[in-house]
């Protein structure tokens, strides 16, 4: 059983006045995600991606279509009990302090008053707020909210974790501590759902990857499933002791070539001709340095698809 | 159950540490005031004065509070989006309403019990007598207070603050003039501001109804029966517009 299934999700909003045009901002959204999974939902900004979150969450109704979390639908308030959710760039309840603030959200999230004064100082320390514990959230820092807005995410140890733009507003220290948080909790066999435009932290720690743009759904799956199939490969090849666009055959094949020198660097566009081409080398009397074939990476896949999609 | 008392307590400690409670040094200030300045002022009528003032001022204050902590209570998380942590959670929206409506009658409740407590020793310090009908009277701002909140969440669940504060305020006030609707229906000549003058008889609330202050300054005091249709009346009214409320919120988008 998968921990989120989305269902050819629709959702179009109704126009205010009669002299506007209804907008359709998700269109035909189907995808899973499975359980124990780090999934990456990735689009550039404004492509739907907290839109789904939305309806994912039950905050908004689609149009068309249906969620399942956890195998039973999102309108089931019981179900919540198993979800922590973190808004993108969150705002609290400013009054309270770092550790009311999760006391509130524990109780909300049906923790006992016994579990919550051993899991509250645990939190803390994982995000790294003990110090600011009895601090009024007002006093916090942009990098302070979004990690307490992650305990708060985790204070009932739900099995689905959906954070949106988590990574935003976070130095590079505190990036890398949410991504040990979201890796620590696949560990412990949750599933991460979380969406961004930072596509070093998807490749980083996502199992699964969903590209959207402009509410359409443009590609599903693992990283190197989805980079192997859509993205361009390339081979890298450098030689010695020719001039390598005198060779014919170089200068049909190569997309690029360089000589510095005796040293020649070229860029093809794929393998087919490559035994050709480093025959060629060879019969013109020079001498192979390197040959590096190049992986097509999830940000050529993510340009590639949004730029079609768009 | 529990998510809903999770809520009301958060929005009482809300209301507190916002100062809202700041209001009783106005009230306190007002009434010693107008006691020590009506007092020289007045010969004879010194209890009545005194009496007037402080029922007015109470419930002034505690309407006052009720429209303006009402219609920002909900329209805040909304706003700032604390919202969709909040029903992110296993929490039904209706709870959600309710939570917050029961945390603010709590504290308005609150409210008025330190003012009339106030309001008692001032008259005890005056060596006035404390009529038995001051209290009927506070009961009914008591449930006069719970209507305009409800109103207040009620008008706040589907638009903003602003035009929430004017409607609140609007329906306040016509509220209390309902009487007047019912005369000019009944005068006029002209069919439209007929049916319109009859039409907002009936949806407005008829405050009017849970105004006994004249009576209970003077201390003559109200009929059981009035005191509990009076009571009755206004919370069915207010249950009504909580149930309109949570049905609004419940189809809204977020």
């Amino acid at each position: 059983m998968d921990a989120i299934v989305i269902d050819r999700l629709t959702k179009t909003h109704r126009p205010t006045w009669p002299w506007q045009q209804p907008a359709t901002v998700l269109r035909d959204v189907s995808m899973s995600v499975g359980r124990g999974e780090i999934f990456g939902f990735l689009g550039p900004n404004g492509a739907g991606k907290t839109t789904t979150m939305k309806i994912v969450l039950g905050l908004m109704r689609p149009t068309s279509g249906s969620v399942q979390l956890l195998g039973r639908p999102v309108q089931d308030a019981d179900i919540h009990k198993q979800i922590g959710y973190l808004p993108e760039s969150p705002y609290f309840y400013d009054y309270l302090t770092a550790e009311e603030f999760l006391a509130f959200y524990g109780r909300l999230g049906g923790v006992t008053k016994t579990s919550l004064q051993q899991r509250i100082p645990a939190l803390l320390e994982r995000v790294g707020l003990t110090e600011a514990r009895c601090r009024p959230l007002r006093k916090f820092s942009k990098g302070m909210l979004q990690r307490i807005g992650l305990a708060q995410a985790l204070i009932h140890d739900p099995e689905l974790v959906i954070l949106d733009e988590p990574m935003s507003g976070l130095d590079p220290v505190g990036r890398k501590d949410v991504r040990d948080i979201i890796l620590s909790l696949r560990d412990q066999g949750k599933t991460v759902f979380f969406s961004t435009h930072i596509i070093s932290d998807v490749e980083m720690i996502c199992d699964r990857v969903g590209i959207l743009a402009k509410g359409t759904m443009l590609a599903v799956g693992r990283i190197e499933d989805l980079v192997s199939r859509h993205a361009t490969q390339s081979v890298e090849v450098v030689c010695e002791g020719v001039i390598a666009s005198s060779i014919p055959l170089v200068k049909e094949a190569a997309i690029r070539v360089l000589q510095r020198g005796s040293r020649c660097w070229m860029s093809l566009p794929g393998q087919q001709k490559l035994e050709d081409v480093l025959a060629a080398i060879r019969q013109a009397g020079g001498k192979l340095v390197s040959v590096i074939p190049h992986k097509g990476t999830l940000e050529e896949l993510f340009l590639e698809q949004t730029n079609q999609g768009v | 159950m529990q998510s809903l008392l999770v809520v009301a307590q958060n929005t009482f400690r809300e209301t507190v540490r916002d100062k809202i409670l700041y209001n009783l040094v106005f009230f306190a200030l007002l009434l010693i005031g107008a006691s020590v300045l009506l007092g020289t002022l007045t010969i004879g009528e010194h209890s009545r004065i005194i009496n007037d003032v402080g029922l007015a001022a109470i419930n002034l204050v505690g309407v006052i509070m009720a429209i303006f902590v009402g219609i920002g209570l909900v329209s805040k998380e909304i706003e700032r989006r604390t919202i969709y942590t909040i029903l992110a959670r296993p929490i039904t929206r209706t709870q959600f309403v309710l939570g917050k409506y029961f945390g603010l009658v709590f504290i308005g409740g609150l409210n008025i019990a330190i003012m009339f407590a106030m309001f008692l020793s001032t008259i005890w310090l005056s060596g006035n007598a404390i009529f038995g009908s001051l209290f009927q009277a506070v009961q009914l701002m008591w449930v006069e207070v719970l209507l305009v909140t409800a109103l207040a969440m009620f008008f706040s669940t589907f638009s903003s603050p602003t035009l929430s504060a004017i409607m609140t305020l609007g329906f306040y006030v016509i509220g209390h003039l309902t009487g007047d609707l019912k005369a000019i229906a009944e005068k006029t000549k002209n069919p439209a501001t007929e049916s319109i003058m009859t039409a907002l008889y009936y949806v407005c609330p008829n405050l009017e109804w849970l105004n006994v202050k004249g009576q209970a300054a003077t201390g003559v005091p109200v009929s059981g029966d009035y005191q509990v249709a009076a009571t009755a009346y206004g919370l069915l009214y207010a249950g009504l517009l909580l149930l309109g409320a949570c049905r609004i919120f419940e189809r809204r988008d977020f």
